[in-house]
């Protein structure tokens, strides 16, 4: 598909994957032909069981993986071909939150927010601890946002709890300015009722920032509440792309396999 | 397979094969260790009076001669310079290597095989010999000492720092690079934090090391406390000699304790 086209196929769209493959071992592929259109806003959720490749979809967005072959449009460039500073450019657009945190715990709070602009200042500031003061300003005012406030600053972040540290990761990754953010099993480490939290959080933050946030998480109750939109994923392939409403019974069964569990 | 119930399960802890292997490292050790026992030649006369010469040298070194105590104090403190200044030199020069040592930051294997062999270097060769290179190099003296000291210590420096970048987890790695940060930024706040208190344990303990090490290097004329040893030794001044060992016998445990002390505090 042309450059053009897919401009005109989706306007609102933000992220346009194109024929996406992925194989780890050759001719085993995880991502099987994987087409999508991630519009402007909302949460996007897609779920399936472990091992379908919702991890590797969401890594080869930002090329933590690369993909075997295919197109990623974001921003007017195709992901899956960008290298060097271009690929880092891009990433600075998609912010990304993890199911381990993956904070780096012995740097205080505020520093791990201000993470989030390491691809945007020179690295003597970096070095100096010399972040710029509009930056500091907006990690103060995302602390607020996700409901830790200022009295977190200069805690460690390995003194947090897990909710409060995804609550960082969150926060890092809105620091990023983001166009995109991807979410990899962010509730999977955490109990029902942080988990209900954090999700709650990341709709809250992509309604009110615009931003559209694709989530993969493996609880079908906490996708259908939160996500506006539904992916389901097995073998490689998606096999649901609809509200969460539509998502019934057989469709479950098609993605987790049985009926029993339900 | 039939269970038969009553009969009951053996569990061994080695295989037949590995059995058999113990063995042979069994036999073979106690035949090295016959073997070497006769060929080490003691002589019995000197094994017999050995208690009575041991005696005889600590008569001889007390009372301590402290009218030589300006000396000792003065090539002291050369002595903690050299350990010191080496130590400072050997992490500067081994920082950049340890990082082209790590797997999980240089993924070109011929840098990282350059970097192990100039760690391998460094550390198979004992200070003492490096301290006859330099003293031929720059002449005898407290230079020749700081050199060979940081020489020496490169290899162990870079190695366990090596190893400590290798253990870094790489969650935070992954999302520092996520958030498209250049990779000197993410040396910094990705593997720099982890791996700092490794860093400076292993700095520490390097110190403590080259202070022991630093006092004998006078032997061979690379400055410090062992250069006024080697004289005292050589004018079988042992009074000056039995001043010097007490005094570097108590340094060294000075600074095992305050390193221990440090070290605990950081990690």
């Amino acid at each position: 598909m042309t450059r053009s086209a897919l401009q005109t196929h989706a306007t609102a769209s933000v992220l346009g994957i194109r024929h996406l493959r992925k194989e780890y071992r050759a001719g085993v592929p995880v991502l099987k032909d994987i087409n999508l259109d991630i519009g402007a806003e909302g949460l996007t959720a897609i779920i399936g069981p472990s091992g379908t490749g919702k991890s590797t979809l969401i890594r080869c967005i930002n090329r933590l993986v690369d993909p075997t072959s295919g197109e990623i449009w974001f921003e007017g460039q195709d992901i899956a071909k960008v290298q060097g500073s271009g690929l880092r450019h891009i990433r600075r657009r998609i912010g990304m939150v993890f199911q381990e945190y993956n904070l780096v715990e012995r740097l205080s709070v505020m520093e791990n927010i201000l993470s989030g602009r390491l691809g945007y200042i020179p690295v003597w500031r970096a070095f100096l601890r010399k972040f710029p003061d509009a930056d500091i300003t907006r990690a103060f005012e995302l602390l607020d946002a996700v409901g830790l406030g200022a009295d977190f600053a200069t805690r460690r972040a390995d003194k947090l709890s897990g909710g409060q540290r995804q609550r960082v990761g969150i926060a890092r990754a809105i620091m990023q300015d983001p166009g995109l953010v991807l979410a990899d099993e962010p509730t999977s480490s955490l109990d029902p009722k942080t988990s209900v939290e954090i999700m709650e959080l990341m709709a809250e933050m992509s309604a009110r920032r615009g931003i559209p946030i694709v989530v993969n998480i493996h609880n079908v109750e906490l996708a259908k509440r939160f996500a506006h939109r539904v992916i389901g994923m097995t073998g490689g392939m998606v096999v649901y792309d609809g509200p969460p409403d539509g998502l019934g019974a057989h469709h479950l069964a098609e993605i987790y396999g049985g009926e029993d569990w339900q | 397979m039939m269970e038969t119930g009553n009969d009951p399960r053996v569990w061994t802890r080695f295989t037949p094969a590995e059995r058999i292997g113990r063995s042979i490292v069994y036999i073979v050790s106690a035949i090295a260790i016959v073997w070497s026992l006769q060929t080490v030649e003691i002589i019995p006369e000197f094994l017999y009076d050995a208690p009575e010469q041991t005696a005889d040298l600590f008569a001889r070194m007390w009372p301590f001669d402290l009218k030589f105590w300006p000396v000792v104090w003065s090539t002291l403190v050369e002595t903690f310079h050299i350990a010191t200044l080496g130590t400072i030199l050997a992490i500067l020069l081994a920082l950049p290597l340890s990082f082209l040592a790590a797997r999980n930051f240089t993924a070109n294997p011929i840098l990282r095989w350059i970097a192990q062999f100039i760690f391998v270097s460094s550390r198979s060769v004992n200070s003492l010999i490096w301290a006859l290179l330099f003293v031929a190099i720059f002449g005898p003296g407290a230079l020749a000492g700081v050199f060979s000291i940081a020489v020496r210590s490169i290899g162990f420096v870079g190695k366990l720092f090596g190893e400590a970048l290798e253990e870094a987890h790489q969650g935070p790695i992954e999302a520092l690079t996520a958030t498209g940060a250049p990779r000197a930024a993410i040396l910094l706040k990705g593997y720099w934090p982890q791996a700092e208190p490794a860093f400076w344990s292993v700095a520490l303990l390097r110190w403590d090391i080259n202070i022991r090490e630093s006092a004998v290097l006078g032997l061979v004329g690379a400055g410090g406390i062992g250069v006024a040893l080697d004289a005292a030794l050589n004018n079988l001044y042992w009074d000056q000699v039995g001043l010097m060992l007490a005094t570097i016998f108590a340094v060294v445990v000075v600074t095992e304790i305050v390193t221990s002390f440090v070290r605990s505090r950081i990690i």
